[in-house]
Formats: structure tokens, sequence, C-alpha cells
């Protein structure tokens, strides 16, 4: 069972060319056929996959494929394999499950758009790279995917590619990521110097022989670093994501919200034994991860568009996993991954529908009283916010994100700074998440709408919400019985420090303490927002209010910030260089002979007796010139 | 029979170059160009000539017969081209033909 692994990735990557090629020769039925089923059969594959490695794990704790060798090149050869273990194959069937349910929902969400295999062809090649990325054994075949979920984030962010506005968000989001994507190529280069190897595993068992704190594993840490802000929207590199949100709905759901922009997290988790190597490496990354996950959320706080308010809570979900990647908690990081994954897209996908119900209204402030027109999508939706915000009792399943608070506060006395301000961005995130429902589905609003939104749209999107619900059951379970559950399945994969609190009564009150954080923030924006909204207009309109809120809406400003530091200066000096300054000894070279050129044919005026006169004199020189030396 | 210096002989030579040479450059008729470079041949024969006599060789005397064919079939080239000159721009001006300019 385990050798359909390379199934997986080619099912789609197959559908991707079929589609491609294809194009608008094929009927719109056909396109889905291919589009969805693709996808579909490769996460029947990745589930038998799945299934085999969980009953009969090989003894090693790992499989590997090995399909061909890529190329030869003295001692580089690097082949293109296929390496599963705990961690890719969550990530795998994440991917999958994921892809599948939001390919489905864009079957309905995209059925009157002109570029509807395009569309499809694009979402195809996004899940095999994606698939590619996780499950390369090698940092080359890892950075193939890499790239290529880059490119397909590209194309779909400027999806309708006709307004200026979708192509620049798209450039932007390539810019910004080609960014922390060359870093992370100087890492790979760095790693292959000092290693000699591009294979992920021997890199690891030889990175461990170092003395930890080795300047090697800082400098490769921090470079891979580079490359997963970049691609995960981390702070400096977050400013893409929120723009790249006028893509279709579903891209956001699948690609801005669910896999790509976790890959940063993947790459960490994958390479976690260099990172353990190096303290200060980790150190950035927790404060990284705390500084974005605030930042964004005070943004989100202040947003007015629908899907940026998702994406700002996006960034501040990562955010969250890259401070558990930084304390140590692998586990706990992915664990959230797959929470995040289900809810978050699962959330994308509601926005989806309220959007298109609402004729492109993105303006939450123009929506309102949702819940009796849309009682489906309502309910979903609150289960998927419910999810994100974390609160047990109405959950009924632990939050991946309490996992990720409890390691942090058991890793020392700087985790306890990083877990207050963590344990405010939960306060925020309750703050910003309710905000959203209140104004979207409460209050007043139409009692029913001219049509409901297609099954296909609603039903994959209570699949997701519902998946996100049931995430943690398997945790509770291992509560209850003391079963293995799936976190305890990735530690075995990616073995961390172990931190257990001293007494049972210590994880009931932090529990305690979050479930209050968490309630404290619904109950305060309900007061805000439901029960008396003109405190939130009197706090907004007066000047420290209003600055603050611009100052959020704006994301903090640092578009602003690269415009005046980065961007205007390098116009500038493309400016000062119009006119090409470094070429003027070329240009003037060749104007040179030019002109030489002009004098010389002057002379050549085809009267013949200038030549003769031109012979004669250069006789007579000649000869001068004979007699004179 | 006196005999002429060298000296003398010479400069002869090239005063009747000279003028072959101004003819060359000054005029515009074909005709009288083709004329004053037989004048240009005739100075260098002579020239030839004078050195072979005062050497006491016969190669000067030889070097003036290849001038002389050497003319001849020039002349006999030049007239010709003179000839389809003359039918093609109806013209003996050498401005008139000043077509193949760099």
């Amino acid at each position: 069972m385990l050798s359909l692994l390379w199934l997986v990735p080619i099912l789609p990557l197959a559908g991707f060319l079929i589609l491609a090629l294809g194009g608008a020769r094929l009927s719109r039925k056909v396109t889905s056929a291919v589009g969805v089923g693709s996808v579909g059969f490769s996460t029947a594959a990745a589930t038998l996959v799945s299934i085999s490695f969980v009953w009969f794990t090989p003894k090693e704790g790992s499989y590997s494929q090995t399909l061909w060798e890529w190329m030869r090149v003295g001692d580089f050869a690097p082949s293109v394999t296929f390496y599963l273990d705990a961690l890719s194959l969550t990530m795998m069937v994440v991917v999958t499950v994921v892809g599948l349910l939001i390919h489905i929902y864009s079957t309905a969400f995209m059925a009157s758009d002109e570029g509807y295999s395009r569309f499809f062809a694009y979402m195809n090649l996004f899940v095999a790279s994606m698939l590619i990325l996780v499950l390369a054994d090698n940092l080359l075949l890892l950075y193939l995917g890499w790239e290529g979920v880059g490119l397909c984030s590209y194309l779909l962010i400027g999806f309708w590619y006709r307004e200026r506005e979708n192509a620049q968000a798209a450039m932007k989001a390539f810019l910004v990521t080609r960014i922390g994507d060359t870093v992370f190529a100087i890492g790979i280069f760095l790693l292959f110097v000092s290693v000699g190897t591009l294979q992920i595993q021997p890199i690891l068992d030889a990175v461990s022989g170092y003395p930890v704190g080795a300047p090697l594993c800082t400098t490769a840490a921090l470079l891979l670093l580079g490359g997963a802000v970049g691609k995960s929207a981390q702070l400096p590199l977050q400013t893409w994501l929120p723009d790249a949100m006028v893509g279709p709905t579903p891209v956001s759901a699948l690609i801005h919200a669910a896999t790509m922009v976790t890959a940063g997290v993947y790459l960490i988790a994958r390479t976690h034994v260099l990172f353990a190597m190096s303290p200060m490496a980790m150190f950035i990354v927790a404060i990284i991860g705390t500084a974005t996950l605030l930042l964004a959320a005070f943004s989100a706080l202040a947003q007015d568009d629908i899907k940026r308010i998702l994406a700002y809570s996006t960034i501040s979900q990562i955010g969250y996993m890259f401070l558990a990647l930084g304390v140590g908690a692998w586990a706990a990081a992915i664990y959230h991954f797959v929470t995040h994954a289900f809810f978050k897209s699962a959330l994308f996908l509601g926005a989806g529908i309220v959007i298109k119900a609402l004729h492109e209204e993105h303006d939450i402030f123009r929506m309102g009283g949702l819940r009796r027109s849309l009682p489906t999508t309502f309910k979903a939706f609150m289960a998927a916010a419910l999810t994100l915000v974390a609160v047990p009792p109405l959950t009924l399943t632990f939050n991946s994100k309490d996992f990720i608070l409890n390691e942090v506060w058991l890793s020392g006395d700087a985790g306890r700074v990083l877990w207050v301000l963590a344990t405010i961005g939960t306060f925020l995130t309750a703050g910003y998440t309710f905000r959203l429902v209140f104004v979207v589905f409460f209050g007043s609003g139409p009692k029913s709408l001219e049509e409901q939104p297609s099954q296909w749209m609603v039903v994959p999107f209570a699949i997701l919400a519902v998946l996100g619900l049931a995430a943690g059951f398997p945790e509770l379970l291992n509560a209850a019985f003391g079963a293995q559950g799936f976190y305890g399945f990735l530690q075995s994969a990616m073995p961390g420090p172990i931190r257990e609190f001293d007494s049972h009564s210590g994880v009931w009150l932090f529990q305690a303490i979050y479930i209050a954080t968490s309630v404290a923030g619904i109950a305060l924006t309900y007061l805000l927002y439901s029960l008396a909204p003109q405190y939130v207009r009197s706090i907004a309109s007066t000047f420290v209010g209003s600055r603050l809120r611009l100052w959020w809406l704006a994301g903090w400003g640092f578009d602003w910030l690269y415009r005046k530091l980065i961007i205007t200066p390098y116009v500038r000096l493309a400016r000062l260089n119009r006119d090409d300054f470094v070429d003027a000894v070329y240009v003037g070279l060749e104007r040179a002979s030019q002109g030489a050129n002009h004098l010389l044919s002057l002379t050549v005026n085809g009267n013949v007796r200038w030549y003769v006169a031109g012979l004669a004199a250069g006789a007579v020189i000649v000869m001068g010139l004979v007699v004179v030396l | 029979m006196a005999v002429v210096p060298a000296e003398i002989g010479l400069i002869v030579a090239g005063l009747l170059f000279c003028v072959g040479l101004a003819g060359v450059l000054v005029r515009r008729n074909i005709i009288f160009i083709l004329l004053s470079l037989e004048i240009m041949l005739n100075a260098c024969g002579l020239a030839f000539v004078v050195a072979g006599a005062h050497w006491r060789q016969p190669d000067g005397q030889v070097m003036y017969f290849f001038i002389l064919t050497m003319a001849a079939a020039e002349t006999a080239v030049g007239l010709s081209l003179i000839l389809q000159m003359y039918r093609r721009f109806s013209s003996l001006d050498t401005h008139a033909i000043n077509k193949m300019r760099g």
C-alpha cells in the first residue's frame, strides 16, 4: 500500500496537464471531473497510504520511495524521492482533504466564470506542488515544490488579471515572497557546501554532530527562517498576504489560509533538529511569532473587509505556530496547523458564500442579520469561529492553541513574558472573530435572500467546519482514556523537550485562564458591537481612536514604511540611471566610430578626380617621408 | 651629338608627369583625362629611357616597350568604356557619372 505514495502528487499533476493542454476545448463537465477527480483520487491514495502507514508503521518510523535520479553532476546527485513520516503524512492528508473539499466548493463558486478550466488547471498544479513540497526527501525537490506553490499563488491571486489592482497584488505577493525564497536558496547552498548533501535526513544527522550554538547551525537556521518568514507572511515580510485576498475566495481558503502559507511552519518543523542546535535562532523564531500574532490581531480588529479580517487572522494564527516552533513545541505547532487548516479554510469558504449571496459585498458593515437568511452557513461559520477562538465547553474539544500556550509557559523565564503576550493575543482573537460574527450574522438584515447558496458550496464548508471541531477529539480520548492521541503521534516523529505541569491542577488552572480570556473577549465584543454600537463609534471618533484605527487598518503602516525605505529610493535610483550613465562609455565609443565612418564616407563621393588627387597626395606624402626620414 | 645631361632629361620627365597629373585633376571631360593619363605614362617612359642612357643599360628601353604596349591596351579599353559611357549618359563629363558614392 505504501508504494502507492507516488500517485499522490502525480495525479493532480496529470490533472493539471490535461486541463492545461485541453483548455477551453473541454466542456465544463469534463473540466470539473478532471479537476476534482484528480484531487479526489489523490486523496484516496493518500488515505490508503496513511492507513497502512499508521497500522503497519515501518520499523525506522519512515518510508521513502525513490522514483528516479533527477540529475548527476559529479557527487551531486539529487533524486526524486518521496519521504513519508508522521509529519509529512499529516501535511499530505490535510493538503489532499482540504484541497478536495475546496475543489468541490469551487465547482459551484466559479461556475459562471469564463476562466473555469484555467482555474482548475492552476488549482491542480498548486495541489501537486504542495504535495511535492511536503513529501520531498531532499531540499532541492522541496524547493521545486516551494517555487511551484509560489507560482500558483501568483497566478491565482492575479486570476482576474483584467483589473490592475489584482495584477499588482499578485506581483507584490510574488516579489515579497521572492525575498524569502532567495534567502532560503542561500541557506540550501550553505548546507550543501558544509554538509555535502541535500537530503534532509542526512543533513539533520550531520548537523546534530555539531556543538549546540555552532555558527554554521545558527546561520543556516536563520537563512531557512528567512524563507519561512516570506512564505508564511510573518514579520517583516507579512505585507503581501492581506493584498492577496483579491484572488477568488477558494484560493484564499486553500492557498492563503490552509496550506501554502503554512509551508514555512512545515519547513522549520522538517528541519527542527537544525533549529534545536541553535538557541538563538529558536529565540528569534519565538519573537517573530509573538510580534506577528499581536500586530496582526490588532490589525484584524480594525479591518472592514471580511476577507482581510480573515487574512490578518491567518497571519496571527501562523504567528502562534511560529511561537510554538520557537519554544521547541514542534508537535503543538503542527497540531495547530491541522486545526487551523480546517477551521480557517472553513471560515474563508463561509465568507465566500456570504460575499456571493450579497453580490460581491466585502464590507462587513453593509452586511447584517444573515443568521436568519443563511441559517446553515451561520451554524457552520459559528462552529469554525468557536474553534478559532477555542472555548472548550462549547466546542467539546481541547484546542491546539492551548498546547502551544502551555508549552510556552513551561519553556522558561522568557517564555512567561511571551505567554502573557500570546494570551493577550487569544483575547484579541476572540475580539476580531466575534466582531465579524456579530456584525455579519446578527443585527438587522434581510429576512431572506433571492437565492440560497448552492449545496455544492455549503456542504464542503460544513464538513470543514466539523473537521475543525473534531480535530481536537483525539486529545479528548487521550485525556479521558490515556490513548496515544494525534499529539503523541506527531511527537513520535518530532521529539521535543518533554514539559509537563507539576500537577493536574496546573493543567486545569491554565485551561480555565484560556477559557476565561476567550469568553471575556467574546463578551466585550458582544457588548460593543451588538448591545451598544454607539460606544464603538464614539471611541473611533476620538482623535486617538481614529488615528489608531487608521494605523491598524493599514496594517501598522508597513506598506508605507517599505515604500519610503525601499521602493522610493529604488525608484529614484532607477530614474537617476534612466539615461544609462554606466553605458555612456560604450555609447560614446559607438558614436565616435559612427562619426568617423561619416567622415570617411564623405571622401567616397564618386568623383574620379578626387580619387586621383587623393592618390597623388598620398604618393607625395609617402615619398616625402622616405626622403625626409 | 651632344649628350643631354641626365638631370635635364629627368626634369623634363617630371614636368611632363606634372602636366599630365594636372590634366587628370583639372579636366572634367573624360577624353582629356585619358589623354592626360597617356602623357603621364609617357613621362614615366621618358624617365626610364633617360635612366637607361645614364647607366648605359638597355633595360630602360625594354621597359619603355612594355609601357607602350600597356598604354595601347589601356587606351583601347578606355576608349571603349568612354563609348559606352557616352551611349548611356550622353555626356562625357565625369561629374555626370559620380553615382558610386559611399
